[in-house]
């Protein structure tokens, strides 16, 4: 049973959460292809081939697929579900938004969020913003899953893998690509940095966030989130959001400054490594999940860290 | 035009699930049940579609037990026109509700169909575009500003790193995310309002039958559970720790 990665990309780079779904997809089957969608991608198809236990590289270009269109997507993919017994995908909104379609298409039931493979037919998800962990199997023959990449390991470089090019498939005939706007950043990307600075509702403002969250981010080097409360409040844009809606982040140190800790949060961060809590009401359930906690207010606390980090020599 | 909202009738966001001992799902006896707050986001657009004379009428489904029907007049009080129940007991998977759903299209003909990104029981995330598949129709997740005009809808949508508008031709699917809009609470007189609007209660049988699940739940447990662990006096004890008993920087 071969089964087939769709790659998480931008066109210009491959994400990290391609290689940790490979390591998902190697526990299904040793014969593990992964498919690069998209336009101008000869690089990430490259890169792609260097991981380790990846059997085949196929490239798909189009201009719907550079766009991740999700009908181009599925036009393409469930055709060349006729060699596979599988087809796993990172669980981000790109991959959340097409690989329903091809369930569908295939008339078989997805697998959402997939955090951990018992055996090749049973997979634990969770449900209820994380509140519940659900085991599943499915007798599906085929199987279309969206893996929660922080649960897995990446597999490694090492490999070289062949190249293929495949026909890009019907492309999406009535949907059309107007816009995007993409946040640039040279910080490292939320889903995958190894230090995650959040910041919530207590920093006020918007100003007030740039002010405090980035600079203590930019000395650790790490990525910056956001409380769903202060995205809501405009406070940080909404791509910062960690939590069951927004994005699942497990890194070695997350910090977070000023967030109480509501429920939808703690799904989206509960299983990071280390967890650094900083907020003036000792009562905030964030302490329940933290491994230290300083009670104090962000204004005289964060300076502080920040001359502590540089007192350390960071 | 016509606009379809399906709707899911779900545990009330505030409260939290607790997973039953025997390990068979979450406990819902007595617990509050409401609409799933992204349908609610879903029926607020189609309303305020209707209120700007894009939508000629709304019409809210949804797929569960008799009790749903409540769910529906809620979606009725916010402004919408009729509802349509498919009456069922048994907790049907995101396909076969999908598959129900596009048989309720072939039947009613919307324009468009707004509905909800995801339940925040099942988390699938996955009827919307199953729906929009099912039935050939252009999808547009995760929206956060919606505009018909004409025959097509301009749909800015909520991607990993920012924002992408994409224009769909119509009839199409869209499904809603946090920010779309901010659902109202339904008024008094709305509310009685809604208690003489028609919810026409069917079964799936009248849809084509709900076929068997393809999923087998083996058991639901509890995640594992983080404990609280020390509190730091200031910010130089904290970098201490993460430098030297946490090793983390």
């Amino acid at each position: 049973m071969a089964v087939l990665v769709v790659a998480d990309h931008d066109n210009a780079e491959l994400k990290d959460t391609t290689a940790k779904t490979v390591t998902a997809a190697l526990a299904l089957s040793p014969d593990v292809d992964v498919l690069v969608a998209g336009k101008g991608i000869a690089g990430v198809a490259a890169e792609a081939a260097k991981l380790s236990g990846v059997r085949k590289v196929l490239s798909a270009e189009s201009d719907a697929l550079g766009a991740h269109i999700a009908e181009a997507l599925s036009g393409l993919i469930v055709p060349l579900m006729a060699n596979y017994d599988a087809v796993l995908t990172p669980a981000t909104n790109v991959g959340k938004n097409f690989a329903p379609r091809i369930a569908a298409l295939l008339d078989v039931a997805p697998l959402s969020d997939v955090q951990q493979i018992v055996d090749p037919s049973t997979f634990v998800r969770p449900i209820y913003a994380g509140n519940a962990l659900e085991t599943v199997s499915s007798d599906d023959a085929k199987k279309v899953i969206t893996v929660r990449a922080t649960a897995f390991k990446a597999a490694e470089h090492g490999g070289s893998a062949p190249v293929e090019a495949v026909d890009p498939g019907p492309g999406a005939p009535h949907t059309r690509f107007v816009s995007e706007e993409i946040v640039k950043s040279d910080r490292p990307e939320l889903a995958g940095a190894k230090i995650v600075v959040s910041g919530g509702r207590a920093m006020g403002s918007a100003e007030e966030f740039h002010r405090v969250i980035e600079p203590l981010a930019d000395k650790l080097g790490a990525a910056v989130g956001a409380s769903r409360a202060a995205v809501d409040a405009g406070y940080a844009p909404n791509d910062y959001q960690v939590g069951q809606t927004g994005k699942v982040v497990a890194p070695q140190l997350y910090l977070a400054i000023g967030i109480s800790g509501a429920i939808q949060h703690l799904a989206g961060m509960k299983d990071s490594k280390v967890i650094v809590a900083i907020n003036k009401d000792a009562d905030a359930p964030i302490f329940q999940v933290a491994d230290y906690g300083l009670v104090s207010d962000y204004k005289t606390a964060v300076p502080e860290l920040m001359a502590a980090l540089t007192a350390a020599g960071k | 035009m016509k606009v379809l909202v399906p709707v899911k009738r779900v545990i009330d966001y505030n409260v939290k699930a607790r997973v039953k001992s025997d390990q068979t799902g979450v406990d819902l006896a007595n617990v509050k049940m409401s609409m799933n707050p992204f349908c609610e986001i879903a029926v607020e657009e189609a309303v305020r579609m209707q209120e700007k004379g894009v939508a000629t009428e709304v019409v809210i489904v949804s797929v569960g037990p008799l009790q749903a029907q409540e769910t529906i007049r809620t979606g009725l009080a916010m402004g919408g026109d009729r509802g349509i129940l498919i009456q069922t007991d048994a907790d049907p998977e995101p396909l076969e509700v999908a598959k129900l759903l596009a048989a309720v299209v072939k039947a009613e003909e919307p324009k468009l169909i707004l509905m909800g990104k995801q339940a925040i029981d099942g988390d699938n995330n996955a009827v919307g575009q199953m729906l929009s598949a099912l039935l050939g129709w252009p999808q547009a997740t995760f929206a956060s500003k919606v505009e018909v005009s004409g025959e097509t809808v301009k749909v800015t949508r909520e991607v990993d790193g920012g924002l992408q508008t994409l224009e769909l031709d119509l009839p199409a699917v869209v499904t809603a995310d946090l920010r779309l809009n901010e659902p109202r609470y339904a008024s008094l007189p709305n509310i009685m309002k809604a208690k003489r609007k028609t919810i026409d209660i069917k079964t799936p049988d009248d849809f084509g039958g709900l076929a068997a699940g393809h999923l087998k739940v083996v058991r639901v447990t509890e995640p594992p559970k983080r404990t609280a662990g020390v509190k730091v006096e200031n910010a130089a004890e904290l970098v201490a720790k993460l430098k030297t008993e946490a090793g983390v920087i």
